[in-house]
């Protein structure tokens, strides 16, 4: 058991090597980060392999989930999002969702935790900036200099506007901050809940007496907040889906 | 003042930062409550808007965690 609710986050090489002076060892982070988008993309080839009109049910959650993201990205980016960028999103949602649910199993045997990959905020932040990047590079290419209007939203009256010019440049280049955070700070803030609750259990039991007895306190918090952190799991997906897309829309239609 | 007990009760000042995230996520979640409850059948099409007012209201209390959390790893 460990004592220390962070020492799940540490990372430990588990074939190291270096590339060109730069360590590039094979870490548990990097296992987890395989294991859920393996995991992903052999759910949904064999889901998808009969490919059969009437449905099963590996295949009404594959086409559901599809269904989905491809109603969020039509919400938040039109018809022309949907055309260019639904791999993408979707992508991004099934990469942080399986990270998130993986996360979510306790470890069993020799394995003491299953990594989380979205506790590390380098993670988040390389899942954020190539948003981030995104948006600029395609907002250049499709509108070329008018992508600037972003920044001056069409009917607001020309005294005002310097300031909300300022107001705009300041929040556009806080975007991938937020957008890297939220999923870091949420995921990284419910594994310590989890863990420093469940560690008031093995705490309480060795205390004896009458304190065994109480012990079932913290596991009922514990059961609690594990539903919690499954429903956490999926909406910090959903939120890192739909802002994507919504910054998306930006790019492809700047003048609001 | 010692710096390091500066560096703990600015990070704990930060962290009232959240107050107003907490107000205003609040303040989403009940506002669609009352709205969905007069008008239940389109409540179902609101719901990324929910998310996406939750999602920046929510950015507003990350960024006074931010700061907390760099007073104490990282200053």
């Amino acid at each position: 058991m460990a004592d220390n609710p962070i020492q799940q986050f540490e990372i430990h090489p588990i074939a190291e090597f270096s590339l060109a002076g730069w360590d590039a060892s094979f870490t548990n982070a990097s296992l987890a980060m395989v294991a859920g988008a393996g995991l992903a993309a052999w759910f949904f080839s064999w889901a998808m392999k009969p490919a059969a009109l009437i449905p099963g049910r590996a295949q009404v959650v594959a086409e559901g989930a599809h269904d989905f993201i491809k109603g969020m990205v039509r919400d938040g980016a039109g018809e022309e999002g949907v055309r260019k960028f639904l791999p993408f999103v979707f992508t991004l949602f099934l990469f942080i969702f399986m990270s998130n649910m993986l996360g979510m199993f306790p470890g069993f045997g020799p394995v003491h935790h299953i990594f989380t990959p979205t506790s590390q905020i380098v993670v988040t932040s390389a899942l954020a900036l190539l948003v981030f990047f995104t948006v600029i590079i395609v907002g250049f290419a499709k509108n070329g200099l008018k992508f600037f209007k972003i920044f001056a939203p069409s009917g607001v009256p020309l005294y005002i506007l310097w300031f909300v010019i300022i107001i705009e440049v300041i929040s556009f280049f806080s975007r991938p901050l937020s957008h890297a955070v939220r999923l870091w700070a949420n995921v990284l803030a419910g594994h310590i809940l989890l863990k420093v609750f469940a560690g008031f259990v093995p705490a309480l039991v060795a205390a004896g007496g009458a304190f065994t007895v109480l012990s079932i306190l913290p596991l009922g918090m514990t059961v609690a907040l594990y539903g919690l952190e499954f429903l956490v799991a999926f909406l910090q997906a959903y939120v890192f889906a739909i802002l994507t897309c919504i910054y998306l829309n930006d790019a492809l239609h700047p003048g609001h | 003042m010692d710096a390091e007990a500066a560096k703990y009760i600015g990070a704990g000042l930060a962290c009232l930062g959240m107050l107003g995230a907490a107000i205003g996520v609040g303040n989403i979640f009940g506002s669609f409550l009352s709205a969905a409850i007069r008008n239940p059948s389109a409540a179902q099409g609101q719901f990324g808007n929910l998310i996406f007012g939750f999602a920046v209201t929510e950015a507003l209390g990350i960024f006074s965690l931010l700061i907390a959390i760099l007073l104490l790893f990282v200053v």
